[in-house]
């Protein structure tokens, strides 16, 4: 025999086995169908949140730019005194832009915005102080940059206060960090309950095919053979787990795909949902394959080799 | 081509099924093994089929010592023997044809060998028209047959059966004998683990008697 008629052989014998397992699954449809739901959505969980995560970084980043200090200079402050100071702090390498108020043009924004201008005629001095907005420079963006820029800001003897306008958007972005944090500990537990369902699905079908194993070692079947069609069958089981989940992402995502549009279109985002489905489409089933043979494995290495004939 | 030397078998609750057993059986020789119910043949053919090991002794089948032969070694070596047992072992989810090509399947043989094999097989059990049939629509003496179909069908060396005749009436007890005689005729080793008095004695064949897991005696034609 050549070599090539044996690796056709060879191959024609694992698309058989291969059938073969389908076959099996296919003649009972609920078990199979229970199975491959749990797997589906089991996948698909920890993908659909991942989707809605990297969507709050989109929307999270878009508002990095915004960035802001605001100083309050001191009251004693001239105007004069404060514009020159204002082109100093622009001369800084870590700032980029600033933009001066004087204390009058505070008051006019705060009489127009508050509508109390009566009230404001009658106080004997204007009590607002004069500001000077600043826009760090568009490598100050980690929260330890900004920090030291506010605290020297802060130390100069000109400045009453400086303020960050976008503390929150810290709190935000840790808030993301641990929800990025927990789904990706979500994902690795999930991963391994598909693991042991897959495992454990294919136990018991190694235990309930007990006799016909002990029948095909007695005709000389080695471990090998035995195991192939539960490996198979694993196989089967992750990559149709896969599609489920694929299929369910996108359910979900169709429903939920225009208020997250609404959120994120207002801060242009870069969420490709066509680019992310295709990649989810490979993704998906990629994983629910590996951890079903790896599933199937588990059980096939601990079984098979004690089931002996007696 | 089957050589007991001195064998002893100790199942794990201490009791010895078999105690200083020695005979040997020719190449292309058929013989019955007899003996009470519980005297140790169903053991003793299980040693030779490796489902059991013995606890002392020695056991020489087809030149090769089954007792340093490797535990991943057994299944290439079983190939050689043909199992027929008494409740015919079918796998019953699968059609006959399936069932008797199982061992050729899993030796690997291309799929035009399979089919001329089976079928030339199940043509000398005599149910070449059921090859599409599940086991549980057949008749026991028909899934008797079928179990014969499989263990030859790789044309093994040795045809090893115990008791099985077991369930079937005298006139059907008589072809599946038959069978088994035209096995031997053409060169296979056959041996019969049987209660069947009433047959056996009218067949020309050697008979090893057990007695409480000891040899009995010998009685050659
Ligand atoms: N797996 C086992 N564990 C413990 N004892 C066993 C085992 N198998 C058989 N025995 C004992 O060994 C003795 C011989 O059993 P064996 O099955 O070889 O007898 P047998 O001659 O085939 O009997 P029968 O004609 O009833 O089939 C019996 O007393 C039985 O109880
Ligand atoms: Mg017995």
């Amino acid at each position: 025999m050549s070599l090539s008629t044996i690796m056709t052989n060879y191959f024609l014998r694992h698309v058989q086995v291969m059938l073969f397992s389908l076959g099996q699954l296919w003649r009972q449809p609920v078990a199979s169908l229970m199975t491959v739901t749990v797997i589906g959505i089991a996948l698909a969980l920890p993908a659909g949140l991942f989707v809605l995560q990297q969507n709050m970084t989109t929307v999270s980043e878009q508002w990095d730019d915004s960035n802001q200090i605001t100083l309050f200079l001191k009251t004693t402050i001239s105007q004069v005194e404060g514009k020159q100071l204002s082109l100093d702090l622009k001369k800084w390498p870590n700032i980029a832009q600033v933009q001066f108020q004087s204390a009058a043009q505070s008051l006019s924004e705060f009489r127009q915005l508050s509508g109390l201008g009566d009230l404001l005629d009658s106080l004997p001095n204007n009590p607002l102080p004069a500001v000077i907005i600043i826009y760090p420079a568009e490598d100050i963006v980690s929260p330890d940059a900004i920090g030291s820029l506010l605290a020297r800001l802060e130390a100069m003897p000109q400045v009453e206060q400086a303020q960050l306008d976008m503390e929150w958007l810290q709190r935000l972005r840790s808030i993301n960090e641990t929800i990025h944090r927990g789904i990706s500990i979500l994902a690795i537990l999930l991963s391994l309950s598909v693991l042991l369902i897959i495992g454990n699905t294919i136990r018991l079908a190694i235990l309930s095919r007990q006799s016909e194993i002990k029948v095909m070692k007695l005709v000389g079947a080695t471990d090998r053979f035995v195991r192939r069609p539960f490996l198979y069958t694993g196989f089967w089981y992750g990559l149709v787990g896969g599609i489920v989940a694929w299929i369910t992402l996108m359910l979900t995502l169709s429903v939920i795909s225009s208020p997250i549009d609404e959120l994120i279109g207002h801060y242009g985002s870069n969420f490709d949902l066509q680019w992310f489905s295709l990649t989810m489409l490979t993704t998906l089933p990629s994983i629910g394959v590996v951890l079903g043979a790896a599933g199937a494995w588990l059980a096939v290495s601990r079984h098979i080799h004690m089931i002996e004939p007696n | 081509m089957i050589q007991f030397t001195d064998v002893y078998k100790r199942y794990p609750n201490r009791y010895e099924a078999l105690s200083g057993l020695s005979f040997h059986l020719n190449k292309g020789e058929m013989a019955f093994l007899t003996g009470h119910s519980g005297a140790g043949k169903s053991t003793l053919l299980k040693l030779i089929a490796l489902i059991e090991r013995c606890s002392h002794g020695q056991v020489l089948v087809n030149k090769q010592n089954l007792t340093h032969l490797p535990k991943r070694k057994i299944p290439y070596y079983r190939r050689q023997i043909g199992l027929v047992f008494q409740d015919h072992n079918l796998l019953h989810d699968r059609t006959v044809f399936d069932n008797v090509a199982l061992p050729l399947v899993i030796a690997g043989e291309n799929h035009r060998e399979i089919g001329r094999r089976v079928r030339a097989s199940l043509d000398k059990v005599g149910l070449l028209g059921k090859e599409r049939n599940l086991p549980i629509a057949l008749s026991g003496g028909e899934q008797q047959r079928v179990g014969i179909a499989r263990a030859v069908v790789n044309r093994p060396a040795i045809l090893l059966a115990d008791e099985p005749t077991g369930n079937l009436d005298p006139d059907l007890s008589r072809d599946i004998m038959q069978l088994f005689e035209q096995f031997n005729q053409v060169g296979t080793t056959v041996f019969i683990a049987t209660h069947d008095h009433d047959l056996i004695h009218t067949l020309p064949y050697r008979q090893i008697q057990l007695h409480q897991g000891r040899l009995a005696k010998r009685e050659v034609e």
